[in-house]
């Protein structure tokens, strides 16, 4: 019976040692590729990444758009009316719809103080600005 | 003769405004006042749909049979919820009378005749309605939800009239 105990006892410990050297390993190896990497090449300038910036629909208007929004991020408009809506530049940048309960998301291309309206309901205005 | 005939509508839906006015509707009563108003210009909507064939109009029309729907069972779920029965009272009959009116007269017209004139009706029929709620019932309205349903009814009609403002310009 005491050898059977011990034998388990054994087999568990010998588990849970595997388990922390493959934990240990999998922690060293991109440490290790990433001191081979630094020593190889410069880094190099990457562009900032662009980011994914909602503005919320709500009660048959727009929310007021974030600051520090620059070209290449994305406005993601989500609509929380029960209400179809657009989200359309008046400057014939984007025109698209924003369906009751969904999402819909455009690039911002232009810097710029950028107005938008919904052509739905034309009382309901934004600006975005865009800068660099 | 059209302007004549509008004219005598806003006339008389004219004074759904100056009876709101003067006596202090109840929430019950508010509540039937903002669902006869959507239920009227979707029957409106449904008209302009049976005859026109301007997809200016027509997509005007279809967005008015949504958004009122919509706003429309907001409106029933909320009174359920707040054990309010919509009372039928002198402003609703106002309006339902004058919307009978302009549809019996809209009927006699067709083609081009037709469009103008629904999209004409349906500019001073906001106004109307949008000058009636910001006048009496939503100061008057005691419920703080039912009060935030009519603000954003409100937004949304307001929205109708500038939409269909535009779409009279694309009709003329």
């Amino acid at each position: 019976m005491r050898v059977v105990r011990v034998a388990t006892l054994a087999r568990v410990l010998s588990g849970r040692a595997l388990a922390r050297m493959l934990v240990v390993g999998a922690l060293a190896l991109p440490l290790t590729l990433l001191a081979a990497d630094q020593g190889k090449t410069p880094p190099k300038p990457t562009p900032p990444p662009s980011r994914v910036v909602q503005i919320t629909i709500d009660k048959v208007a727009f929310a007021d758009a974030p600051t520090g929004i620059k070209v290449g991020d994305t406005i993601e408009w989500v609509n929380k009316d029960i209400f179809d809506h657009t989200a359309t530049s008046r400057g014939g940048l984007w025109d698209v719809p924003v369906p009751a309960g969904k999402k819909v998301r455009v690039v911002m291309k232009k810097i710029g103080s950028l107005e938008y309206y919904c052509k739905l309901h034309p009382n309901m205005t934004g600006t975005i600005v865009v800068g660099r | 003769m059209f302007r004549n005939l509008s004219t005598a509508v806003v006339l008389s839906i004219s004074t759904v405004g100056v009876l709101a006015q003067s006596a202090k509707p109840t929430d019950p009563q508010i509540a039937h006042i903002a669902y006869t108003a959507g239920q009227l210009d979707i029957e409106g909507a449904q008209q302009a749909l049976q005859m026109s064939k301007n997809a200016d109009v027509r997509a005007f029309a279809e967005q008015m049979v949504k958004d009122h729907t919509a706003v429309s069972k907001m409106a029933l779920d909320l009174c359920k919820k707040l054990g309010v029965t919509p009372e039928d009272n002198d402003t609703s009959k106002s309006l339902t009378k004058a919307a009978a009116a302009k549809r019996a007269e809209l009927a006699k017209l067709s083609g081009a005749a037709f469009d103008k004139a629904y999209i004409q009706n349906e500019v001073a029929y906001h106004k109307t309605v949008n000058g009636a709620l910001e006048t009496a019932p939503i100061p008057s309205t005691s419920n703080a939800e039912l009060k935030s349903l009519l603000q954003t009814g409100l937004k949304m009609f307001k929205g109708h009239q500038q939409h269909a403002e535009h779409a009279a310009t694309l009709v003329k």
